[in-house]
């Protein structure tokens, strides 16, 4: 990224110029670094992911540099910062969703349980399971809400008999709270549901595998306010029983949800704190300035 | 806004509306022009092909006496293959104008009816021998200059070019006498080609085009979609699958004909395929329209929306599980258009076929794949090419059958395009 155009991500309208001119000052600084530390406790004890000098490059351009962090079990963590920061690019290396894109390398360590996800011996599939993943934009199959629910313990052949199928996806619409809505018309395709619905469909398509730790990207970022508080309700349900990490690009929301929240800055990791405090007491300047709306 | 901008753009509106409405008037003259012109060619075609759907039948009755044909004992094959079966024809025609006597006038009496009569005889009494020693009324094929000038009868100038005087003759009393009709013709929906214009068909033509495309079809579409599949989905986007993509659009233009002389090289001199075959006229078509259909279901896949491919890796799917789960069934559609398009381009070709032996004259009506056969537009080509008049409406007629497939592929392409196709 140029430097004219880093300028342009920063907004100086209606916020103290001399403040402005010092974050400038930062991104400068970080821009030229060759090494840097990640502020806050982004290492912990019980770690079910652990990510360890991770690079991404697309080609010749680096998009993600360094990053050490931990995720703890069964904690909600928010990935925060200003866009093409490339904190989707880092929630997709942890169920190796970047391997679909030719150009894109990974370097470093992704660990689950202490398994190097990155290990050539080990099967995506199988990772895929055990990582589930909901997208920015709903995307059920054209296929029935029941299909739609069923075809992940299909694929891995988790249902014993169609009975056992049937409770899976009648639990799994159970958790996504999707349940009441859908149960009547089970066999109508997934398509015909409000955005919200939808949305909650591929929730509970991705828990019907019975993920450990589920990925989202975003996934309010196209509904209502509405529906918008029915996930964010649904998550705090979920993080009884699963790992999430979740990028979304309203702070108000990772406030709401999240257990720990990570900023990301031009690819790099700047800050990882317990939400409370990124929120209220921001350690590093840039997150400071995020947050505060001065940029993003 | 100041009066001065105003007025501005008020005068430059006149000119916007005046270039719109210009260029509607072009789109309309182009439509008008592509309408006339196919109003033209259908009318001039099924003006000209129509008469062929209906033959001159002159009634005729025939007494099935073995003596008239010469045969001695009518349960001896090896003499009823050697009998004279025109003669049946021939003398209930002489003994309907007793007062032709002259050997000359004889000759031109026997050829009212077509040659092909006495096969017709032929056969009737070998599959009913009961026949024998009775008598019918039955209607005979005329010849095809009697066929021609019945026809054009009504018209000023009736085309009498290749009838004598006496001929006409006969015809008029024949006609008074009602025992000479324009009626629906069979024959050219049950016979193979023939020199004989009111003998040739149809048929042979249409089995060798359906065995054809079928085996068309069945050798490019799996090929066509698997490879279309494989080099959207899994191939490693380099030099060489570009390479590759621009080789097979080179492919897609590549005259047809050039297919029919690879066809030949290869195919008849290298493998030695024997020539005139369905199966050799099927792999020369499929070589053909195998780019057509890599590149149409390559756009298929690619308007398959990336996320519901992701949405299937996300939940574990493998690669291959994907794109047979999803993007296969969601393409489908897109690719099976693409498939009947290029089978009716395929079913349209002449030129590749006449390299490779189709254009042979047969008889006979393929029973298979390995028969040898011809295709409706050869058989087309052929017609055109003969010098009788009555072909001429022959090749109108196939021309129209030719054309009706053709239109019934492309609406089916249509339905199923708007039958199967989803939206989200």
């Amino acid at each position: 990224m140029s430097n004219s155009k880093l300028s342009q991500s920063i907004s100086t309208d209606g916020a103290d110029p001399k403040i402005s001119e010092q974050v400038l000052d930062v991104e400068k600084d970080l821009l030229s670094m060759e090494s840097y530390s990640t502020i806050g406790n982004n290492l912990v004890e019980d770690a079910k992911m652990s990510v360890r000098n991770v690079n991404v490059f697309y080609g010749d351009k680096q998009a993600i540099f360094d990053v050490h962090m931990d995720i703890k079990k069964n904690e909600v963590i928010a990935m925060i910062g200003p866009s093409g920061c490339g904190k989707s690019t880092f929630l997709r290396t942890l169920n190796r969703m970047n391997d679909t894109i030719d150009s894109c390398v990974v370097s470093g360590e992704v660990t689950m349980d202490g398994e190097n996800l990155y290990d050539p011996k080990l099967d995506v599939v199988e990772l895929r399971a055990r990582v589930g993943m909901v997208f920015q934009k709903p995307n059920p199959f054209p296929k029935s809400i029941f299909e739609n629910v069923a075809y992940g313990p299909r694929l891995h052949g988790l249902a014993d008999s169609k009975v056992d199928l049937d409770e899976l996806v009648e639990n799994s619409l159970k958790k996504a709270g999707l349940w009441e809505e859908a149960k009547d018309r089970l066999h109508q395709p997934g398509t015909g549901l409000s955005g919200g619905q939808q949305q909650r469909l591929c929730i509970a398509r991705a828990i019907a595998v019975e993920p450990e730790v589920i990925l989202m990207d975003e996934p309010c970022s196209a509904l209502d306010p509405i529906a918008t508080a029915r996930i964010e309700e649904l998550i705090e349900e979920l993080s009884q029983n699963f790992t999430i990490a979740i990028v979304t690009h309203s702070m108000q929301q990772a406030a709401r949800v999240s257990h720990r929240t990570a900023y990301f800055h031009l690819g790099k990791l700047i800050e990882v704190n317990p939400t409370e405090t990124v929120f209220t007491m921001p350690e590093h300047k840039l997150t400071e300035a995020y947050i505060t709306g001065r940029f993003g | 806004m100041s009066k001065d901008n105003r007025k501005k753009i008020r005068e430059s509106l006149a000119k916007r509306n005046r270039s719109e409405r210009h260029f509607q008037w072009f789109g309309k003259l182009g439509v008008i022009l592509g309408l006339a012109a196919v109003v033209l060619l259908f009318v001039d075609i099924i003006s000209k092909g129509s008469g062929a759907f209906r033959a001159t039948y002159i009634q005729l009755e025939i007494e099935y006496d073995p003596d008239a044909i010469g045969v001695l004992d009518v349960n001896d094959t090896e003499e009823l293959i050697f009998a004279n079966w025109q003669n049946f024809a021939k003398k209930s025609l002489r003994d309907l104008f007793p007062e032709v006597t002259k050997r000359g006038e004889k000759r031109k009496l026997n050829n009212l009816v077509s040659e092909g009569a006495g096969f017709d005889f032929r056969d009737q009494l070998t599959q009913s021998p009961n026949l024998w020693g009775t008598k019918e009324t039955l209607w005979i094929l005329a010849d095809d200059d009697i066929d021609t000038y019945y026809k054009s009868w009504l018209d000023d100038d009736p085309f009498s070019a290749r009838l004598t005087s006496e001929q006409i003759k006969w015809i008029d009393q024949l006609h008074s006498k009602g025992l000479i009709a324009l009626k629906f013709n069979t024959k050219f929906f049950e016979r193979g080609d023939s020199r004989e214009p009111e003998q040739a068909g149809i048929k042979g033509a249409l089995i060798g085009s359906f065995f054809t495309l079928v085996l068309t079809l069945l050798m490019s579409f799996p090929m066509g979609v698997t490879a279309a599949i494989y080099l959207e989905e899994f191939a490693p986007k380099n030099k060489w699958t570009d390479l590759i993509e621009v080789n097979i659009n080179n492919l897609a233009a590549v005259p047809s004909i050039i297919f029919g002389l690879l066809g030949l090289a290869i195919f008849i001199n290298f493998f030695g395929i024997p020539r005139s075959i369905p199966v050799l006229g099927a792999i020369v078509l499929a070589l053909m329209t195998l780019p057509t259909i890599i590149i149409t279901s390559r756009a298929a896949i690619k308007s398959v929306p990336p996320s519901i491919r992701e949405a299937a890796l996300g939940v574990g799917a493998s690669k291959f599980q994907t794109t047979l789960h999803h993007v296969l069934p969601l393409s489908l559609p897109g690719m099976l258009t693409g498939a009947i398009i290029g089978m009716a381009r395929a079913l349209g070709e002449t030129a590749p076929l006449l390299m490779i032996g189709m254009v042979a004259f047969i008889v006979d009506i393929p029973g298979g794949f390995t028969d040898p056969a011809t295709v409706l537009p050869v058989q087309i080509f052929l017609w055109i090419d003969s010098p009788e008049r009555a072909f001429v409406e022959k090749t109108s007629a196939a021309i129209i059958i030719l054309l009706s497939f053709l239109m019934v592929m492309n609406f089916i392409a249509v339905y199923l395009r708007k039958r199967l196709e989803r939206r989200w």
